[in-house]
């Protein structure tokens, strides 16, 4: 059975790529497996210029899940397209760069920064960052703000913009639709719902920014949902993220709609995962009656 | 680094909470390990742990094949580890971290300060310190008399002083209140424990060549994640504790 997929400016291998931010730029995994044997890779988010991000603690684990509040934490994108990049060209394998800012021009100067090199296929716009200009109010949470950041990066970038969405909008089909009427090429989601633990000891919030955002199965079932809303209102792919642990779980995120999936707090559990669903996958098709990849997405709606 | 399956040997209570594990490591990986790093250990097969749990190696018997864990049960994590029994499997990354590089120093009197869930790690360097020549004096603090453990092993190595918090046992105060007292020779020092311990040290020590071992919650424990970074003292960057740590020399990161 093959498991190749072809999406806007990706011709995946299979459908399975690690998350941003729960990879870094693949070296430390690439001490597991071959990173080739994967479909794509999400490497972490780049800013315009360094960010040292927060002060720890930065993760605090929850049940069957994990808080995190990393902050942006990453060299700038010059550095990454100088160090990281060039790295990551000796395998055979896309790149999706995933970018981040706190204004509008932050997200089009790293977009325009990113024309310089050949080494990424795609860019991955994290709208679910505070805008510094909006009183910190996250990007992806107004339809009208989320359109404004995708038409003014697709104008920057060279390759397919996907635009992840992020779970903390009221209206995930509304900001959906206006990233789509603004060019997006494809979506991924979802990218973290914000969340708080108190340490009981201290009497206060354990992570040192208060809040962070929550990852890992315990928000697969929302990440279906809003997969399976989203997917009946656009007409672009999506790549779809959010407590994939199982081959099983790959495939229900397909049936809901994604065209391929994303792996990222379960990397922390299992640095092996990736490759694993990816060797089990083809079995897990056929006991479910699929003879390939195309014929399971969107199943759900048929 | 591997990821491995292995199984628990044997467990057992050995003061207030605190629990040894010998766990099966074959011998080639076992010859490898340097003291102060650490193995990053999968709590049940569910999922409802998503992060594994950091444990230093507190010590190596490369003729039996096993691998020694001390740790001091706190949340639902570690008491889940205590529940399990001989035989029982475990999933281990191992071994994590840089650890304390003796074969780069030069040195003939080390002194070792530990505090609390921060004395294993020593017990290991001590043995291969003493293994070396090098003669070795170590202080050791705990909060209370329950707490203690090691006392005995680190006497078999060298002299070794204990303090509790509550004075319920040896002398009573800090670590660095016995430090005080009695006032060790040493060439360099080598500490694990509390961020508060490990900053007073720092401070008292200011003269002598020293190793810090830190903790911070950690993601992925191999460096991917960011999760567990420590400012660099100029504060223009950072380090992973997970990958660059968890051991740094004295000056190295502002704790
Ligand atoms: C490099 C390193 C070596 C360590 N060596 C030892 C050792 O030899 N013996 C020992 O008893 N303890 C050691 N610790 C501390 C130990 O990791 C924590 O006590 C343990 O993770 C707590 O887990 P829990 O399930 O009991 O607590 P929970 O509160 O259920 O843990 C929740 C989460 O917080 C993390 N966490 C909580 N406290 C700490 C802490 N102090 N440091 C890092 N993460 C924490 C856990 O790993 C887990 O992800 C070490 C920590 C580090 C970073
Ligand atoms: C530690 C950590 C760091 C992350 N960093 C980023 C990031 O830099 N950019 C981004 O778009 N998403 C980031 N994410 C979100 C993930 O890419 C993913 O969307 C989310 O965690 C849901 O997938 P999961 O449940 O499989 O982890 C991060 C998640 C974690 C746990
Ligand atoms: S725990 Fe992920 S970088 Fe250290």
């Amino acid at each position: 059975m093959t498991l190749a997929i072809n999406l806007p400016g990706l011709q995946l291998k299979n459908p399975i790529m690690p998350a941003s931010g729960c990879f870094s730029f693949g070296r430390e995994y690439s001490h597991f497996y071959d990173l080739s044997e994967l479909g794509a890779i999400m490497i972490k988010a780049a800013t315009e210029e360094k960010r040292l991000g927060n002060s720890t603690p930065r993760v605090a684990e929850t049940k069957s899940g994990m808080l995190n509040a990393i902050g942006l934490q990453n060299p700038g994108v010059l550095k990454i397209i100088e160090n990281e990049l060039p790295f990551l060209g000796g395998y055979d394998l896309p790149v999706i760069a995933n970018i981040a800012g706190s204004t509008v021009e932050e997200y089009e100067n790293v977009a325009k920064a990113l024309r310089q090199t050949d080494l990424i296929h795609a860019i991955e716009l994290n709208i679910s960052c505070p805008n510094v200009k909006e009183g910190g109010v996250q990007f992806g949470t107004v339809p009208e703000v989320a359109y404004e950041v995708t038409r003014r990066v697709k104008e920057q970038a060279s390759v397919p913009v996907y635009v992840k969405l992020s779970p903390n909008a009221a209206d995930i089909v509304a900001v959906a639709q206006a990233v789509e009427s603004a060019g997006a090429d494809g979506l991924t989601m979802i990218n973290t719902l914000t969340g708080m633990t108190i340490d009981l000891h201290k009497r206060r919030p354990l992570l040192s920014n208060k809040v962070g955002g929550l990852s890992g199965p315990a928000i697969k079932p929302v990440a279906i949902r809003m997969i399976y809303d989203v997917y009946k209102a656009v007409n672009i792919p999506i790549i779809g993220m959010g407590g994939i642990m199982t081959t099983e779980d790959v495939l229900e995120f397909l049936m809901a709609g994604a065209s391929a999936v994303a792996v990222g707090t379960a990397n922390f559990q299992n640095p092996m995962i990736c490759k694993e669903l990816i060797d089990d996958l083809p079995t897990t098709l056929k006991q479910y009656g699929f003879e390939s990849i195309e014929e399971a997405i969107g199943s759900a709606h048929r | 680094m591997k990821l491995m399956n292995t199984h628990l040997h044997a467990i057992s209570v050995i003061a207030e909470k605190t629990i040894k594990m010998d766990i099966v490591i074959e011998k080639k990986l076992l010859e490898t390990i340097r003291p102060g790093q650490f193995v990053y250990i999968q709590i049940g097969s569910s999922s409802e742990h998503m992060l594994r749990r950091p444990i230093s190696i507190a010590d190596v018997d490369i003729e039996k094949e096993l691998l020694t864990l001390v740790y001091k049960e706190l949340g639902e994590g570690t008491r889940k580890l205590s529940q399990l029994k001989k035989g029982d499997p475990l999933n281990l990354l191992i071994p994590c971290g840089n650890g304390y590089r003796i074969d780069q120093l030069q040195l003939s009197h080390a002194l070792l300060i530990g505090g609390g869930i921060g004395v294993p790690p020593l017990y290991y360097l001590a043995k291969k310190l003493v293994e070396k020549g090098i003669k070795v004096t170590t202080i050791i603090g705990f909060q209370s008399k329950e707490d203690v453990f090691f006392e005995e092993e680190f006497k078999g190595l060298g002299d070794c002083f204990v303090t509790t918090n509550d004075g319920s046992y040896g002398q009573q105060g800090y670590v660095t209140d016995s430090i005080e007292k009695e006032q060790p020779e040493f060439d360099n020092y080598f500490a694990c424990g509390p961020n508060p311990m490990l900053k007073a040290i720092e401070l008292k020590l200011t003269d002598k060549k020293g190793f810090l071992s830190l903790e911070e919650r950690m993601g992925c424990g191999i460096g991917a994640c960011y999760a567990c970074v420590v400012p660099t003292k100029d504060e223009k960057g950072s380090k992973k504790i997970c990958q660059d740590g968890p051991v740094f020399s004295a000056g190295e990161v502002k704790i």
